[in-house]
């Protein structure tokens, strides 16, 4: 193995010759920092991917995951929230749940690292908030709560945000809507294996 | 191994195809342009990504030694191939030391370029594709992929509706709804996500600072096979480093919307060796040569290790979106396909595809890391002809004596004036391969050199 290792590296080096030329990166596109984050931009791109949208306050959110929750049919639902939900079983992934009992969850209820407005995203970590991965990726229905302070502008200022996570090893998905392809036809159409279902809380302070 | 123009000839005699493809080919088109347009750094970001790209392969050797640094220090392990053979074999030893005769696989152009699931199966091992278009195309004994990004865009919903009726949905009736046709997938593959231990994977990115490695996919069976399975796999090309997690900004704005033309796709994921209660307990990277030393050696065609796999070129491109993906015989179809594959497996191997360009350079223009495809082409193609100087082709003995004629001024009125008489180079020889197709031009009765001279006379 150690031979590959030897002579990969060996090949690089004689294709590239004495002293290849490294060219600065210029950076003149908008980098993190430039932009407020647009919370109206942020919603209207989170739904324009057929992902469902309520802007609430504190007070309103138990009663809109609630609306949901009986909307959607979830009597079983997974959470790493510490949110009462009227109606509806939370079932807390610790001890962490087998790949059946995930399977047999009717939803997922989480918090999340962070949203980005310009492409409608929000992100997640592997933190409390947003849990094992296994946890927003088995069940059909992912509800996804986030504050109006967590919505960055850009990309840049995502990938900024993260550094600190990425550095420490977590694992980190960026989610953008609910499961597609684009696979007949390119025509994004929804669901094949992650959720099929995405609604997203965003939380007035 | 018939060739580019043989292989076309072929396709573009189905005219369903043709149909289905223009079809995607434009709606992608109109897509990518709106969604460019809605950032105003476009042009930077294309700037930043393509020198982003040639500082990694100029400094590849020390990135890739980081890279493997930091994936073993956060618990992955590291293995090194020269080519596909080497890695095809690590694969096989890392299912079989888990009691495995199946692997779950996410879309990965690197293993299907070497050919992974063949070595697999001669080991008694299947691999089980879970994106959609690659199932499609694996139920499908006649088929094989035409596309980077939708391997199945030749077919349309009606034909996958009936291999599915015909496949993995027998005797049920789906409709005509693509929802239906996607639900069908998930139910097949689902029990294999939940149960088989090892996923097999690719890697758009590996980032050499903190050791991550990131994939990029739509529909959720990349999150499923990078995080349920116990043990995972990923097949990684040398030239996919990225050195700084910052490079990622850059990145991922200019992949979705170059290729899915998506302002974001829906799932992107980025891990860092193994996490403790979270994803795979083992983790495997394989760093793959095969045959990309050989690009990286030449300084014109190295350009073609940038390529992010965002299939923007193969859109535009007047000659894929006429002739499909199969013409071209090589995972790597369409514009990209034509500079990288000849460059990988050597040009012998595939020695028309520089020629399969009429270079109008929409390639270049659309590719959001600005290689110069129509350069490379030009660049490969005198490769191809110099490789050929020893061989007697017509069209170079023709073209060395022109080239003789041309060089002075009296060899050239002298060919003149015996073209007129009907005699000599450029007369009316039969060209093989010319003149059956074309008339050779009628040869005036003076030329201009003589009218000008005979006017100054006069």
């Amino acid at each position: 193995m150690s031979d590959a290792r030897a002579e990969v590296l060996g090949r690089i080096r004689s294709a590239l010759g004495s002293a290849p030329a490294a060219p600065e990166v210029p950076r003149g596109y908008h980098g993190p920092g430039v932009a407020e984050a647009d919370l109206g931009l942020f919603c209207e791109r989170v739904a324009d991917y057929r992902a469902e949208v309520h802007r609430v306050s504190r007070d309103e959110l138990p009663g809109a995951l609630a609306e949901a929750c009986a909307r959607l049919g979830l009597a079983r639902v997974g959470t790493t929230l510490d949110q009462a939900v009227e109606g509806v079983e939370l079932v807390r992934d610790d001890p962490p749940l087998s790949v059946t009992d995930l399977d047999g969850l009717d939803g997922v209820l989480t918090g999340c690292a962070l949203g980005i407005a310009e492409t409608g995203s929000f992100v997640l970590d592997g933190g409390a908030a947003s849990g094992r991965r296994a946890l927003t990726l088995v069940p059909d229905v992912h509800l996804c709560v986030i504050g109006e302070g967590q919505v960055l502008a850009s990309v840049p200022d995502a990938v900024a945000a993260l550094a600190e996570a990425a550095a420490a090893g977590r694992p980190i998905t960026f989610v953008s809507g609910p499961s597609a392809t684009s696979d007949i036809e390119l025509d994004r159409v929804e669901g094949v294996h992650g959720p099929r279902t995405l609604e997203v809380f965003v939380v007035a302070p | 191994m018939k060739g580019f123009p043989a292989a076309a000839r072929e396709t573009l005699r189905d005219s369903q195809l043709r149909r289905n493809l223009g079809k995607a080919t434009t709606t992608i088109r109109a897509k990518r342009l709106a969604t460019i347009a809605e950032l105003d750094d476009w042009e930077a970001l294309r700037e930043a990504g393509a020198a982003i790209k040639a500082q990694a392969m100029a400094t590849l050797p020390e990135q890739l030694e980081r890279l493997e640094a930091a994936v073993t220090a956060a618990g992955g392990t590291v293995h090194w191939a020269r080519d596909g053979a080497e890695a095809n074999r690590i694969v096989a030893k890392v299912a079989r030391a888990h009691g495995s005769d199946e692997v779950i696989k996410v879309k990965s152009l690197a293993t299907d370029e070497i050919g992974l699931n063949e070595a697999l199966a001669e080991e008694g091992i299947s691999a089980i594709e879970t994106d959609l278009a690659e199932l499609i195309v694996q139920l499908d004994p006649e088929d094989s992929q035409s596309h980077i990004l939708v391997p199945a865009i030749h077919k349309n919903r009606a034909e996958i509706r009936a291999l599915f009726e015909r496949t993995i949905a027998q005797g049920q009736d789906l409709g005509w709804e693509a929802s239906a046709i996607a639900e069908a997938a998930r139910t097949h593959l689902r029990e294999k996500f939940l149960t088989v231990p090892v996923a097999v994977s690719g890697a758009n990115f590996g980032i050499v600072e903190t050791g991550t490695v990131c994939v990029v996919e739509s529909e959720g069976n990349g999150r499923m096979c990078t995080t349920l399975p116990p043990v995972l796999v990923t097949v990684m090309g040398i030239e996919k480093v990225l050195p700084s997690w910052r490079d990622l900004e850059v990145f991922l704005q200019l992949l979705p919307r170059s290729s899915t033309a998506e302002r974001m796709n829906p799932y992107t994921s980025l891990w860092t060796g193994v996490r403790d209660g979270d994803g795979p307990r083992e983790f495997h990277l394989i760093l793959l040569d095969n045959g990309r030393t050989d690009v990286l050696a030449d300084e014109i065609g190295r350009q073609a290790l940038h390529c992010i796999r965002c299939s923007a070129c193969l859109n535009v491109c007047p000659v894929y979106s006429r002739a499909g993906g199969q013409a071209y015989d090589s995972v790597y179809p369409g514009p990209i396909g034509a500079i990288l594959t000849p460059q990988l497996k050597g040009l012998g191997e595939a020695p028309t595809l520089p020629w399969a360009s009429s270079l109008c350079g929409a390639c270049y223009e659309a590719c959001p890391v600005k290689i110069d495809i129509p350069s490379v082409l030009i660049h490969l193609r005198g490769r191809v002809v110099a490789e050929e100087q020893s061989r007697w082709e017509p069209e170079r003995l023709a073209m060395a004596a022109a080239g003789k004629v041309f060089q002075s001024r009296a060899r050239y009125e002298g060919a003149q004036r015996l073209a007129r008489m009907g005699r000599g180079p450029l007369g009316r020889m039969p060209v093989p391969g010319w003149t059956p197709m074309r008339d050779l031009p009628e040869v005036p009765a003076q030329s201009f050199r003589d009218w000008w001279r005979e006017r100054r006379a006069g």
